[in-house]
């Protein structure tokens, strides 16, 4: 079977879900006769018309709350935030009416938000950024963030098919440069569940999105140069978190780093290691290490996001750190 | 676009020092005498409702605060009559009277406000916050203007299954200054939602009055910037509210979009029952409660209709009587058991774990495995056995 794209994987699972259910439907700004900044959507408007496939004026609120309310009435909307970082727009939306909805009004809100995330694109501020954590935060949201093609296109058939809301982030660093074989068939990745990318037995890196690639980078390099064997968790699922597996890599290596290119005060880093201190600090033999982002706004220039956002160089450093303790 | 102003436009509460409106003359629509008597009863049952909510919180029954309609009764019922089963509304604080019209019951109302175990939210949610689709509303939630896309969404959902259905969202004049409200109510007429947007120009949001919210004459006057019909109407009579209503929800089920209304009313109460509504100029509410209440109006409209002061006692005495009834059942209701918190924020999974340090409770860290030499977990535990 030919390989696809990240982007064409997810675009893959977008037209099957709207062949498969016709209370599917996309809205988003230049979703439609564009096919998106990104292209995601594109070809969706001449295969299911303008009536699924909505050109929407420039509103974030708008836009998530007439999902929300779509939803309610048992349609299955899935929203395109034009970059992920306008998602800060809807905030209010999604954490104060759809995150509280099935809780306080037993309102069913299967919608899904989705968009490109992430930097190493020379985006600059607006256009790289990684606001998960601020809605792991918030019980009643769900969070994706696939870093395969197959995991792309399975996670956004299981976000679809969700009866919550999911929030689904496509890190557009991998959108076109990362391809994989599609499996045969309708398969769903069920959300909540991690994968181990890279087996290993003395260390263990646990990343999601685009570290990935940086992780088993330096996972190879650790093999080659120090003989070190590290093994590599992909979270896929930031809320629900895979709390079995992380606890299983850390029982199995008992050194852990974790890597994301999110910034590092309340990133998702701070939770992993106090999950992992309250279950099985006597499995440890290290302190649990961090390689993030620095806490400042992503800047634009390439010599200065570089410093910024974690490389493969400074988690081949952290890790030998760790297996040195 | 069309645009209309009509009878009632201009009056009201748009300057603070306003005088109410004169009681307006009789005009015919098509409510036949029975649908007029029933315009009376949800009136007089939101206002008799709330009197007993006043009672009960007076005696700290209700756990919250206390939200009043006081002379808000008319724009209330009559706007949400305008619509027909299978129609869904969501309402604001001030809309209990619209909610009783929609299938809400006192007994719910009561048992809300006392955070009872089987209360419509279980406990979870405050007041008037909460919803039935089935019986056509939309719980409301706290952040104002947030229904307006919402309902933008619920009304889409009708166009695109082209189901007969019409909705209907409440803002108050503060809502207005949101970017929620703008952003849906463009959505809504970008898309032609068959949605009617009542504005309830009550004077305040909270303590702030309305010319410190926004500069327009009318709030009607927005529906120019969104190429949608507005019209103002006289929000405490409930024909001339209901008859506005009719006309937007008409247009509406004929596919015509997106409307304003914009009904002008007074808040003779607090924004809750701690307000002392220190900030309205001295004798308005007074003068608003002699001369433009919405009850007092519409009673003597019936009177010089032919409906016998005696009939409407039958309804008042009917009301009391059910709402003694109420009111006995909401208070034998019990409160929440406290696990019910941890169920329903997900579908999947159903409920979540409580926490470990909650005496009795099985959790997440008792049940990990450990190894006997996890003192610091251990020796607390064993000091609470």
């Amino acid at each position: 079977m030919a390989e696809i794209t990240y982007l064409e994987a997810i675009r893959e699972a977008l037209f099957e879900e709207m062949e498969r259910d016709p209370n599917v439907f996309m809205l988003g700004e230049d979703i439609g006769a564009f096919g998106g900044a990104f292209k995601v959507t594109e070809g969706l408007l001449a295969k299911f018309g303008e009536s699924r496939v909505i050109d929407t004026p420039i509103s974030e609120i708008g836009i998530v709350g007439a999902a929300a309310g779509a939803a309610h009435m048992g349609m299955r909307p899935v929203v395109e935030m034009q970059f992920i970082d306008f998602i800060a727009n809807a905030y209010d939306m999604l954490t104060n009416y759809v995150a509280t909805a099935r809780y306080r009004a037993f309102l069913p809100t299967p919608m899904v938000v989705r968009g490109p995330s992430g930097g190493y694109v020379r985006g600059g501020p607006f256009h790289s950024q990684n606001p998960e954590a601020g809605f792991i935060h918030t019980p009643g949201l769900k969070v994706v963030y696939p870093s395969t093609a197959a995991d792309a296109k399975g996670l956004m058939k299981a976000a679809i098919r969700d009866d919550d809301c999911v929030l689904f982030f496509e890190h557009k660093y991998l959108y076109r440069r990362i391809k994989g074989e599609m499996p045969a068939g309708d398969v769903v990745v069920p959300i909540g569940t991690a994968r181990v990318a890279r087996e290993g037995t003395d260390l263990s890196i646990i990343t999601y999105a685009a570290t990935v690639y940086k992780a088993l980078e330096a996972a190879e390099q650790l093999e080659k140069e120090d003989g070190l064997s590290v093994e590599v968790v992909d979270l896929r699922s930031l809320a629900p978190l895979d709390d079995e597996a992380i606890v299983a890599t850390v029982k199995k290596t008992n050194r852990v780093l974790i890597v994301h290119e999110d910034t590092r005060t309340g990133g998702i880093a701070g939770e992993l290691t106090a999950r992992i201190s309250e279950r099985c600090f006597e499995w440890l033999d290290a302190p649990v290490l961090r390689v993030t982002a620095h806490d400042v706004p992503l800047p634009y220039a390439p010599s200065l996001e570089d410093f910024v956002l974690p490389q493969t160089p400074d988690i081949v450093l952290a890790a030998r750190r760790l297996a040195a303790y | 676009m069309a645009r209309s102003t009509t009878q009632g436009g201009g009056r009201g509460t748009r300057t603070s020092a306003a005088a109410p409106p004169a009681v307006a003359a009789a005009t015919d629509v098509a409510l036949s005498r029975a649908q007029r008597l029933e315009l009376y009863y949800w009136m007089r049952l939101t206002r008799s409702l709330e009197e007993r909510l006043v009672n009960l919180y007076r005696q700290t029954k209700v756990v919250g605060g206390l939200f009043r309609s006081l002379g808000q009764e008319a724009d209330a019922v009559g706007s949400a009559y305008a619509l027909r089963q299978g129609d869904i509304l969501s309402p604001l604080i001030r809309n209990l009277g619209s909610m009783l019209v929609k299938g809400a019951t006192p007994v719910e109302i009561l048992k809300q406000y006392m955070a009872k175990g089987d209360s419509p939210t279980r406990g979870r949610e405050l007041n008037i916050h909460f919803g039935d689709t089935e019986r056509g509303f939309i719980g409301q939630i706290s952040p104002l203007g947030d229904m307006v896309p919402v309902m933008a969404g619920v009304t889409l959902s009708f166009r695109m299954r082209g189901e007969d259905r019409v909705g209907l969202v409440y803002v108050g004049d503060g809502a207005t200054s949101t970017g929620a409200f703008h952003e849906g109510i463009n959505f809504a007429a970008v898309q032609r939602c068959p949605l009617v947007v009542i504005i309830e120009n009550n004077g305040y949001a909270y303590s702030t009055p309305t010319v410190k919210q926004s500069l327009v004459k009318q709030f009607a006057d927005k529906a120019i910037g969104y190429g949608i019909p507005g019209e103002t109407a006289d929000g405490n009579d409930v024909i001339a509210t209901y008859e506005a209503t009719k006309r937007a929800v008409d247009r509406a089920r004929r596919g015509e979009g997106t409307s304003i209304v914009e009904l002008m009313t007074f808040r003779r109460k607090g924004h809750a029952e701690h307000d002392n509504q220190s900030y309205v100029p001295p004798g308005q509410i007074e003068r608003w409660a002699a001369e433009n209440d919405p009850l007092d109006r519409y009673v003597a409209r019936l009177g010089q209709e032919g409906v016998a002061a005696e009939e409407l006692a039958a309804i008042d005495a009917r009301i009391q009587r059910e709402i003694d009834e109420a009111t006995d059942i909401a208070e034998q209701s019990g409160v929440p058991e406290p696990l019910d918190a941890l169920v329903g924020v997900y579908a999947d999974p159903p409920s979540e774990e409580p926490l470990w340090f909650r005496e009795g409770k099985r959790a997440v860290v008792e049940k990990s495995e450990r190894p006997s030499s996890w003192g610091t977990f251990d020796a607390p535990a064993k000091g609470a056995d």
